[in-house]
């Protein structure tokens, strides 16, 4: 087979001069508390610091809600549920829309504000996070009075309170794809932010008021794990949803078991990309990229196992390079900014540990030329190769820039490491022959499979794993399940 | 002189074959009167854990038969357990004429999942119309090896738990009704004569609390039905034990075998895939 012209050149062709997104449209205070009822209200804990994690500036100060804060917001939750579930669903759909369009008219404040606080580059929470926030609650504020058709029986009940913990590698978009389905369900909730990235969650609650909410129906409660406990196990909250790891999803597991609680949990992966001999070779590189570098790797069901047939091993690594000499690492609010920063000094010391390990362990590191800046959390986009299944890099989640590189002969050895992982989120698949795909797809045990495309999210589309990634699905007709009595 | 029966020895049912407990146990069985009726085998930790390696084994091939197929199996099961209508009766006990409408009632069960086989996917499945040029597809697939704890209810109960998880394509291991495991082997010697592949359903019997911790905790199990656990701590110990490797739970709650069953039991251990492709010539 002749081998195709490279469209990407060896270096980049051009310099870019800064193109800095401004920071101005965020109002940022320099102090931040918990929203209960309606109204921001102190909180009894210790204040916490959130820092912008490219430059280690400090943010903003932000309240820790205690066992007593999350009681009153799940109290003030409960009240509010009798008249939230009670509303037509007509005018509960209302709101949602009123909430999806103040997202759209606030949408770069949000995005500016984004990526301040998660580290992540303007392009991906402008063109990414944002309208994906306000398309989940668009599409969800649509079944509010539809629920009757869902095919969960004609008058579909919610469940009461629900409690939400989020992660912080989408503070916005976890926050959406737990409060539209919620409300729109006719549940109240009580949701806590990541505490990393807890300043979208706390403007979100002030649109909120914006669209007049009624008080009560959500409700933020920031802090660390001990606050993310208060309100898993709080006895009014009668749905449990979280997103995380996986360690901390058993632990969440175990605790509600016996309690007749409702439980979703979108946990880790460790996702196989499978590319054939016959791929669009060019596609297969962008999607291997987008697959493990977008959002600096922070993905649950990031691509981070490269699975490449042995016969295209070496040309395809060459091109994967030549792209990866062209990613630009740097100020997440350039809108030229490919990578942005990681998102926290201790995510930061476990991605150096586990590749660290890779080295130890016997497989070959490689990054591009890549300058870090002086400041911040920084980690370059990394490779493995010679990775071994048994390699840590190849079993444990990694959640950064850094992709293990594994090869196969046949399509059943592709399909068998695959699925060799606890885990069982996603999966991608490249290759030119329809048949093959299907028959791929069928075997892969992942609950999104992504075919000659990687890492696409979509209101409408069911999002959840298999195994240890969890249970319950996000997105579309089948994440209503998890938000009704059924 | 009267003829002396020729009993029944009540085994194991494994991958298709029946063993004794390989802990050489077993445990009396009586009628609700107390009338000795027969020694059950009485299920190790290792026979446990031999079903669960059958129910994986027998996976991918029930996962991957066709749904007619799984259908016409399931059918044929139905056939089957209404040729030994009489002797399902008799071993039910109680009154003929409730005993009879019992074995009618779990033939008819089996009938109705027989049908969901084929339909399951275009009900819990859904074509996503995602906003890009993506062709988008969300489709139920079987959660894999499913540890059951059945109902007490040793017959009607047991084919209301087994056939939802199976028809979709799941394997499973069963623990049986601890005071009436009898039916269970008998229905296995149903099941054993309905082209339903060996590994496909498992049925250990003996004690319960003994067998079910372990099942729970198996980390190549991957859903567990509490339904038939009475006993809240065993019930709750079992739910922890399942967190280890995240199982799918269905927790125990009353039921009324009698009802429409509805899709719950189905689609508790359905995992769903969503697969996308581009749309571009």
């Amino acid at each position: 087979m002749a081998t195709p012209k490279r469209t990407v050149p060896e270096r980049p062709v051009f310099d870019y001069a800064p193109a800095p997104e401004s920071r101005d449209i965020v109002d940022l205070k320099s102090s931040y508390g918990l929203f209960i009822d309606g109204e921001f209200v102190d909180g009894s804990g210790p204040s916490f610091k959130t820092v912008n994690p490219a430059t280690e500036e400090k943010l903003a100060e932000v309240a820790t809600a205690s066992a007593d804060d999350v009681d009153r917001a799940v109290r003030a939750a409960r009240k509010a549920f009798d008249g939230w579930s009670a509303l037509p669903g007509s005018e509960r759909a209302k709101y949602l829309f009123r909430i999806a369009r103040i997202v759209q008219e606030r949408a770069r404040e949000l995005a500016v504000l984004e990526s301040l606080d998660n580290g992540k580059p303007i392009r991906e929470s402008r063109d990414v996070d944002l309208p994906l926030v306000a398309a989940h609650f668009f599409y969800y504020a649509g079944w509010a009075d539809k629920l009757g058709y869902a095919g969960f029986g004609p008058d579909p009940r919610p469940l009461g309170v629900a409690g939400q913990v989020i992660p912080w590698n989408f503070p916005l978009l976890m926050l959406a794809w737990k409060i539209a389905p919620a409300l729109a369900c006719g549940n109240t909730v009580v949701l806590k932010p990541a505490e990393t990235t807890p300043l979208t969650a706390l403007l979100f609650a002030e649109i909120c008021r914006q669209a007049e909410l009624p008080p009560g129906v959500v409700n933020i409660v920031t802090g660390a794990g001990e606050t993310g406990s208060a309100v898993v196990s709080h006895p009014d909250v009668a749905k449990v949803a979280f997103t995380g790891s996986t360690e901390v999803g058993r632990l969440i597991a175990r605790s509600v078991a016996g309690t007749g609680k409702k439980l979703t949990l979108e946990l880790g992966g460790k996702a196989a990309n499978i590319v054939f001999d016959d791929a669009a070779l060019d596609q297969a590189v962008e999607g291997i990229v987008n697959g493990i570098f977008f959002n600096q790797g922070h993905v649950c069901c990031a691509g981070s196992r490269l699975l490449v047939q042995e016969s295209i091993q070496e040309e395809l690594l060459a091109a994967l390079k030549r792209r990866l000499g062209t990613l630009r690492l740097g100020d997440p609010l350039d809108k030229n900014t490919d990578i942005g920063a990681i998102n926290s000094a201790d995510q930061l010391a476990k991605i150096r540990r586990l590749s660290d390990l890779g080295e130890s362990e016997g497989a070959e590191r490689w990054s591009p030329a890549c300058e870090l800046p002086d400041k911040g959390f920084w980690f370059p986009p990394t490779l493995f190769t010679g990775v071994a299944q048994s390699h840590r890099i190849a079993r444990e989640e990694i959640f950064g820039p850094v992709l293990s590189v594994l090869t196969f002969r046949t399509p059943a050895e592709a399909v068998e490491k695959a699925n060799n992982t606890p885990y069982g989120l996603s999966a991608g698949i490249w290759t030119e022959k329809g048949s093959r795909i299907l028959w791929m797809a069928d075997r892969l045990r992942a609950g999104v499979v992504w075919a000659n495309t990687f890492n696409r999210f979509d209101p409408t589309s069911p999002f959840g794993g298999y195994k240890e990634s969890g249970y319950g699905r996000e997105g579309g007709l089948l994440g209503l399940e998890a938000y009704l009595d059924v | 002189m009267s003829r002396l029966a020729v009993r029944k020895t009540y085994k194991l049912f494994i991958g298709g074959a029946f063993p004794r407990s390989e802990s050489g146990r077993s445990y009396p069985v009586t009628s609700p009167k107390g009338d000795f009726l027969a020694n059950a085998s009485r299920a190790s930790r290792k026979d446990a854990r031999d079903a669960v390696s059958a129910a994986r084994k027998a996976f991918p091939g029930w996962s991957g038969a066709t749904a007619y197929n799984r259908g016409q199996i399931l059918y044929r099961i139905a056939e089957m357990l209404e040729g030994r209508r009489a002797q399902f009766a008799d071993e039910l006990g109680g009154g003929r004429k409730a005993a009879l409408e019992t074995v009618d009632a779990a033939v008819d069960r089996l009938v109705w999942y027989a049908g969901w086989s084929d339909k399951i996917s275009s009900v819990h499945g859904t074509a996503n119309p995602v906003a890009g040029p993506y062709f988008n597809l969300s489709s139920p697939e079987p959660t894999g090896v499913v540890a059951v704890v059945a109902p007490a209810d040793p017959l009607l109960g047991l084919v209301s738990v087994v056939a939802p998880v199976i028809v979709t394509g799941n394997t499973c291991v069963v623990v049986a009704s601890e005071p009436a495991p009898l039916p269970a082997i008998t229905l296995a010697e149903v099941l054993a004569t309905s082209d339903l592949p060996g590994g496909v359903v498992n049925i250990l019997t003996g004690h319960q609390a003994e067998i079910a911790p372990w099942l729970a905790a198996h980390m190549d199990v991957n859903g567990l039905d509490l339904t038939g656990v009475a006993e809240p701590e065993l019930a709750l110990r079992c739910e922890q034990e399942a967190a280890e490797n995240l199982k799918r739970v269905l927790r125990p709650r009353a039921e009324d075998w009698r009802g429409d069953p509805g899709l719950g039991r189905m689609t508790r251990f359905l995992e769903t895939k969503t697969v996308w492709h581009p749309l571009g010539v």
